[in-house]
């Protein structure tokens, strides 16, 4: 480490080394190490019985495609709403900028529980709803509507910065020679921003899969057709399975790991991709 | 530009949508909540508030997020400063270890403190012949809370810090500034927007938590029952005013907390 | 901000470090449905003069257990069966002797698996066979968190042994397709009420009778009727001092005599007003239009005792695994 250090001239390796590490062994490493200790010890075939069980599938199955669900929903919502903040300046802008962020800032649980007063027989949305058909609470659409409720902002955040970085002149220029706006969008706006967005979505993916306190509120928690993973590792941790607990934990540990090194490169990719169209 | 001066239709159609849609999905619920905690009128709004069990849950949970938010500002800090100063083998590991926390169900969160510090986890057992009581006490909601808040200053800081570069760090030093100096002098100076932005979501989310603390906390009333428990709690004792009067306290918090961001990114800008 | 920190820190201190003075307060975790229960034992305990500060904990019977065992510094368990009390015997927190630390086998109150349905009744449900009949929705808590969930798998056990003359094979057959009926499975007793009574899941809530009583006294008659079956099963509800905790805390005294005043007449009094039936005769008698007369099978006659019932069904692979097949 040392010929890394006398590469800079900037003081403090030393100090942010040993805080960072410090922390994250007692904060973070312990904790995982106590959980993989334990998956460690049940061996493979306890193992995969566990994540392969029909209730585990099914539950897998009613969160990833909320999840993917949620996802495209954010992502359509997300570029509307980052285009509109960048390219047009009207009255309320900065209130509507702001309340983007609202479900950062709103404890899950008291999302989950306003979600499920709405969409309620007689609630504010629900007594329009209900009357069609249309049932939210206590089905899959319920937790669809609390994963895209609290992961609303991460595509518009990530889509934003760089949208304003596009040259507006050079659009400009591209109108002028003839391009529609249509064209100039496919050919110049959208590769622009593609990493970022995609980046967004990924984000909201994974924030959508590990949701927790909003989905059981609004969920019907049904083995096998409203289930979500987190909600079945709760409920064995209940029951004191506690090797079913950590199996199903270790899996969203692993699928977390995943999207973080997709995200990762992603970014990369943006940089790089940033660097090519300078 | 002149793109406010002749917006076309369908801009006009956009920006209305957006406005639907922001009304429907976000000011709508924000108004449920608070509509509903008043209802009963404000006499009965202030009696629920008041009852021993949800102070109790509010003083949990400001004194949770006054423990939390200086210390994860302290760590956020160091190790945006070691990931953009410095080169290091396992650089990537380490961004992408303290970015965990944030990509995990809060569930997950709660197991693994349950598998370390339980009675039947890994150092329990040890902690429990020395007499020290982790599991199912407010030392245990603090612990769960600095896991899943452990990303959020270092990721507001680490763009940040990557985007200013190290020219006037380097220029203090060369005229003399010691470690410290540069530091409080110069770097504070530079990152004190986005250090107080990262406070402001750290905060907002240890308030929150709700599924890593109710696997942590033991769930003893007026004790180890933070806000979005006692919420829960009052819902599943046919309490709802009372539920909602609880929520409508963290509903506040969640607007305080948008005001302060809209403000400190206006500052950020100037 | 440093000082605000200092004593923020000093009462976390407080809060979670162990008590070395003489302690004022302990911690009683109980059952889920107890909630209403307690609260209002505890203000009658205070009431007769004592000083101590009561803390609550509710969840399901054996996630409590659980919680003890891992760490819950709880000074008394107010269970609702002795299977769980029986976890922390074996995990070296109760003594084994518990049961004769108080009268009535240390069990003050009990009641029984009953049924809550939907004003008037539209699936007419009367008794255990209608519950397993096609189109019928039936909510109870998951028998492996919840004391009460158990409780309804051997309340029908116990009547279908009676049905179909002990005929093993027409028991299975009727105990599954009865779980089959269950849409959830809650982890709490609460949690199903609220999944029956908020969510409007189910056409039949079975829970104990203390809670179809209480629903119906809370929530309103016009909404809900409490079904009395034919034959239920004897659900006592032990209480015990965690030696381990009061031992470490010295707080024997205080424990004891909290569980003691649960089985004086006052104590009993409050018990019966919260709909758990009292096991003292005077105020049974008092109390006898609350409760109507129901034919309750023991655990000794039903299935030779709760080390059998343990061993038999509720092992992990043993009967109770057959016909719950939504794990």
């Amino acid at each position: 480490m040392a010929q890394h250090r006398s590469k800079h001239l900037l003081p403090g390796f030393g100090l942010s080394m040993g805080i960072s590490l410090f922390y994250l062994t007692l904060i973070i490493l312990l904790p995982l190490a106590a959980m993989l200790l334990k998956v460690a010890g049940m061996g493979f075939p306890e193992f995969w019985r566990i994540v392969s069980s029909n209730r585990a599938l099914a539950a897998y199955r009613v969160t990833f495609s909320s999840a993917f669900i949620a996802t495209i929903i954010n992502g359509v919502v997300g570029l509307l709403l980052a285009w509109v903040l960048t390219r047009y300046r009207f009255p309320g802008r900065r209130i509507l900028d702001a309340l983007v962020d609202l479900p950062f800032a709103l404890p899950t649980a008291v999302a989950g529980l306003v979600l499920v007063t709405l969409f309620a027989d007689t609630g504010w949305y629900g007594q329009f709803l209900e009357p069609n058909g249309i049932k939210v609470n206590y089905t899959q659409l319920g937790i669809i509507a609390a994963m895209t409720f609290t992961s609303i902002p991460f595509v518009v955040r990530a889509v934003q910065p760089v949208l304003e970085e596009v040259d507006v002149d050079f659009e400009s220029v591209a109108t002028t020679l003839g391009a529609s706006r249509w064209q100039v969008f496919t050919r110049i706006i959208w590769p622009t921003i593609l990493p970022a967005f995609i980046g967004g979505c990924v984000l909201s993916f994974a924030r959508s899969l590990g949701e927790f306190g909003a989905v059981v509120f609004i969920a019907g928690n049904l083995p096998g057709l409203t289930e979500i993973v987190s909600l079945l590792i709760f409920i064995r941790l209940e029951e004191y399975n506690y090797e079913g607990a950590a199996a199903l934990a270790f899996v969203l540990l692993v699928v977390a790991f995943l999207t973080l090194i997709a995200t990762n490169l992603l970014a990369a990719w943006q940089v790089r991709y940033v660097e090519r169209q300078t | 530009m002149s793109l406010s001066a002749q917006r076309s239709i369908g801009a006009n159609v956009l920006i209305g949508l957006s406005f639907v849609f922001v009304a429907l999905a976000l000011v709508v619920p924000l108004a449920l909540i608070f509509s509903f905690a008043l209802r009963e009128g404000l006499g009965a709004y202030f009696d629920a508030i008041l009852k021993p069990d949800t102070l109790h849950a509010i003083f949990l949970t400001v004194i949770t997020a006054v423990i939390v938010v200086p210390i994860n500002m302290v760590v956020g800090a160091a190790l945006a400063w070691l990931v953009t100063r410095f080169k290091f083998r396992g650089q990537q590991l380490l961004v992408a270890i303290i970015e965990l926390p944030a990509a995990v169900s809060p569930i997950v969160a709660g197991i693994v403190y349950l598998f370390l510090y339980g009675n039947q986890g890994l150092l329990g057992p040890l902690l429990q012949s020395i007499g020290l009581q982790i599991m199912f006490t407010p030392l245990a909601i603090v612990l769960v809370s600095l896991f899943v808040t452990a990303p959020y200053v270092a990721r507001e800081l680490v763009p940040l810090m990557r985007q200013q570069g190290t020219d006037d760090e380097e220029a203090a030093l060369s005229l003399g500034a010691n470690g410290w100096q540069m530091f409080l002098r110069v770097t504070l100076p530079n990152i004190r927007w986005g250090l107080v932005y990262g406070a402001v979501l750290t905060n907002a989310r240890v308030m929150g938590e709700f599924g890593a603390v109710s696997v942590v906390s033991g769930s003893i009333r007026g004790q180890t029952n933070t806000l979005p428990l006692q919420i829960n709690l009052l819902f599943n004792d046919f309490n709802i005013a009372g539920s909602f009067a609880a929520a409508s306290t963290l509903a506040l918090i969640a607007v305080i907390t948008l005001v302060l961001k809209s403000m400190l990114e206006s500052w950020e800008r100037r | 901000m440093n000082k605000l920190l200092l004593s923020a820190v000093a009462a976390l201190a407080l809060a979670s470090g162990p008590v070395l003075a003489q302690p004022t307060d302990i911690l009683n975790a109980s059952y889920d449905i107890a909630r209403e229960l307690f609260e209002a034992e505890n203000a009658a305990y205070a009431a007769t003069g004592a000083t101590v500060t009561i803390n609550q904990s509710h969840a399901g019977s054996s996630a409590q257990a659980r919680a003890v065992l891992e760490g819950l510094q709880a000074d008394v368990v107010t269970f609702n069966q002795v299977t769980d009390v029986q976890k922390l015997v074996e995990g070296g927190y109760v003594s084994e002797d518990w049961t004769s630390d108080f009268p009535n086998n240390a069990a003050p109150f009990y009641s029984f698996p009953s049924f809550l349905v939907r004003s008037g009744n539209p699936k007419a449900i009367k008794d255990w066979g209608d519950l397993a009949a096609e189109g019928v929705q039936v909510i109870f808590p998951n028998p492996k968190t919840s004391g009460n969930g158990r409780y309804t798998y051997l309340a029908a056990r116990a009547w279908a042994t009676e049905a179909y003359a002990g005929d093993e094979a027409k028991i299975e057959e009727f105990l599954t397709k009865l779980f089959a009926n269950v849409p959830v499975f809650e982890t709490g007793g609460r949690a199903a009420t609220t999944a029956f009574t908020e969510r409007q899941l189910g056409d039949v809530l079975v829970t104990f009778e203390a809670e179809t009583l209480a629903v119906v006294k809370q929530l309103g008659a016009d909404k809900y009727e409490a079904v009395v079956p034919s034959v239920s099963f004897l659900s006592e509800f032990p209480v015990a001092v965690v030696d381990k905790v009061v031992d470490a805390r010295g707080s024997r005294d205080l424990a004891k005599a909290y569980l003691d005043f649960l089985f004086t007449p006052e104590g009993q009094e409050v018990a019966a007003a919260n709909f758990h039936r009292p096991q003292d005769a005077t105020v049974a008698a008092a109390h006898a239009a609350t409760f109507p007369e129901i034919r309750l099978v023991t655990v000794e006659d039903a299935f030779g005792g709760w080390d059998k019932v343990a061993a038999d069904h509720f092992a992990d692979g043993g009967l109770l695994d057959k016909v719950f097949v939504n794990q």
